[in-house]
């Protein structure tokens, strides 16, 4: 199929001798475009004029404290936070996701409920419940369950710091929003990949991880790109339980000294430079995983190799 | 009834109030190439899919080298039965070998890697040994220069005998093939039923559901005809074919001879 595209296209390169002139193309004029053109740019332009020169954006105040250490341990944070929570996040969505297609209908209700409860109840409240959590178990304990002896007990207010109840309230959410994502691309494999592997004895544990998951993550991976750069951002949230990230670190400077606006505009240039950053990686992970954009290298040097284009001779 | 390669007795099967298996009953002797035939919807593929326990069946029982299929006794009365333990299941599977209508390839994997995964991740074999093994079986089958591509760069007529290669080397005592070419362009037949004929000469045991009756005519040595769930017709292919007994077998026949 691909010779004879290429045929047709040659015959018409061979071709254009005398009729070049008189098959001539040119665009047609198009004024109203030129006029939004130069509307938006003029407006662009005049926006980031007037905020640029304005004397109360503090120029020298951002660039103090763009690589302020302080500034730089809350950057660290939101990368520690954005990470950690996002793969907790995936391994409980892959469990709760499996749960839902199992085939026991408990299974099944316990992870919708798992997934209506934590995609139904706002971020903020679940981060400050779990900052709280003393307020309802006052000591966390291994042990027997229903008041069985324990092994080991702790404070909770011990426990849980700041760091810890921002990654529990983040993880637990991601899970849910993970659980649909991966449950999608679960489903978009072809339920015989599943049988071909039944068939050779393969356990389910080994037909999930050789053979359904590497076939979804073609369908994963774009959401899953979104979930990490949302979650760059919504881990600002953490702040009002102190979290100690970009977002935490830049309101206690603004407090104390009053330049709100340059430390946001500090905080949201380090938030810029982590979604760009992650907007690109995401970009090449993508189309590693689309077979529908395998670099065209790649492409024509399956078209060589022999026997490819000639099915017919090969039988 | 130990040198039986398959016993069925009273195979049936429900989706939901439809009984697509009526009571199979069904004995294959080893090296014997069993064809089935019967028009769509008969039951073919499901009585197939019930050998391997890819379904479970709602009454009867199934041997495969004198060994209970998919369930066990239970209790002390001999009519009921339990569903086994997942691995006892996927060990009956691993010497039952099955090749589908659409391939199922692991197309993330190329044709070599298809092959030892079986042995590598069920049998655990190691892998250098997997791979020479996986070579001998695509080389059997006439692939042995395809080994590192993916099963999108094969044809569908490659592919297939690849799928016959991968279910090959789990070293299976029975194969059971479910239309291996129905979802093949014509010209490619002819290269799966070639490996096929081999295969059947070298002595396997094939249960084949097929719509190639030139291909049952030369290969099979006894093929059933199924309708509405139920073996209307079985005989040597050239008796079936040329004088069937049975009014639907002819009506069948008409239509695809
Ligand atoms: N998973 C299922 N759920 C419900 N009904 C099913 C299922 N699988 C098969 N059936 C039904 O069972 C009957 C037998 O199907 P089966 O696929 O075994 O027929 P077949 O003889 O293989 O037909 P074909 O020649 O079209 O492959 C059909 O009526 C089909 O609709
Ligand atoms: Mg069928």
């Amino acid at each position: 199929m691909n010779t004879e595209t290429t045929d047709v296209s040659k015959a018409g390169v061979v071709e254009p001798g005398g009729g070049e002139l008189a098959l001539r193309v040119t665009r047609r004029p198009r004024p109203g475009r030129w006029v939004a053109v130069a509307l938006a740019t003029l407006f662009t332009v005049w926006l980031a004029y007037t905020v640029i020169i304005n004397p109360n954006l503090h120029w020298d105040v951002i660039a103090e404290y763009q690589f302020d250490g302080v500034i730089l341990n809350g950057l660290w944070v939101t990368v520690q936070l954005t990470l950690i929570s996002m793969v907790v996040g995936i391994v409980i969505g892959v469990v709760i996701a499996v749960m839902q297609l199992s085939e026991s209908p408990v299974l099944r209700i316990i992870a919708s409920a798992y997934t209506w409860f934590f995609r139904g109840t706002p971020l903020l409240v679940q981060l400050i419940f779990w900052f709280n959590l003393a307020l309802l178990f006052p000591v966390i304990s291994i042990g027997i369950p229903f008041d069985g002896p324990k092994l080991i007990e702790w404070q909770t207010n011990m426990v849980i710091t700041g760091f810890v109840a921002a990654l529990l309230g983040l993880s637990i959410n991601e899970g849910a929003y993970m659980a649909e994502i991966v449950r999608a691309g679960i489903q978009s494999v072809d339920p015989g990949q599943r049988e071909a592997g039944e068939s050779i004895g393969m356990s389910n544990r080994k037909i999930l991880t050789r053979i359904i998951l590497p076939q979804a993550m073609r369908v994963i991976i774009p959401p899953f790109g979104n979930q990490f750069i949302s979650m760059l951002k919504t881990t600002s949230l953490v702040s009002v339980i102190a979290g100690a990230d970009l977002m935490t670190v830049s309101q206690h400077l603004y407090l104390a000294n009053f330049e709100v606006i340059a430390l946001l505009m500090v905080a949201s240039i380090w938030y810029l430079v982590l979604t760009t950053v992650a907007s690109v990686a995401q970009h090449f992970i993508e189309r590693r995983y689309n077979p529908g954009t395998t670099p065209v290298r790649r492409r024509v040097l399956a078209n060589l190799r022999p026997g490819h284009t000639t099915k017919g001779a090969a039988a | 009834m130990t040198d039986l390669v398959l016993r069925a007795r009273g195979v049936r099967k429900k989706f939901g109030d439809i009984e697509v298996l009526r009571g199979i009953d069904l004995e294959v002797r080893p090296g014997e190439v069993l064809c089935v035939i019967g028009p769509s919807g008969s039951g073919k593929s499901t009585l197939l899919r019930c050998f391997n326990h890819l379904e479970r069946i709602d009454a009867g029982r199934i041997w495969v080298n004198g060994e209970l299929i998919g369930y066990e006794q239970h209790g002390a009365s001999e009519g009921t039965l339990r569903e086994r333990r997942p691995r006892d299941v996927r060990r009956q599977r691993e010497r039952i070998g099955m090749v589908f209508q659409r391939f199922h390839l692991f197309p993330h994997r190329t044709a070599v890697q298809n092959v030892m995964e079986g042995p590598v991740t069920v049998k655990g074999l190691k892998w250098a040994h997997a791979q020479r093994q996986a070579s001998e079986l695509l080389d059997r089958v006439g692939l042995a220069d395809r080994a590192d591509h993916y099963p999108a760069q094969l044809s569908g007529g490659q592919q297939q005998r690849v799928a016959i290669a991968r279910a090959l080397a789990m070293e299976p005592t029975l194969m059971l093939f479910d239309e291996p070419t129905s979802a093949l362009d014509p010209e490619l037949v002819g290269e799966v039923l070639g490996v096929m004929r081999d295969l059947a000469r070298s002595g396997m045991t094939m249960i084949v559901v097929t719509h190639e009756m030139g291909f049952a005519r030369e290969v099979a040595d006894r093929v059933i005809f199924m309708d509405e769930g139920a073996v209307v017709e079985a005989g040597r292919p050239d008796e079936l074919f040329t004088q069937p007994r049975h009014e639907r077998t002819q009506a069948f026949l008409s239509t695809v001879l």
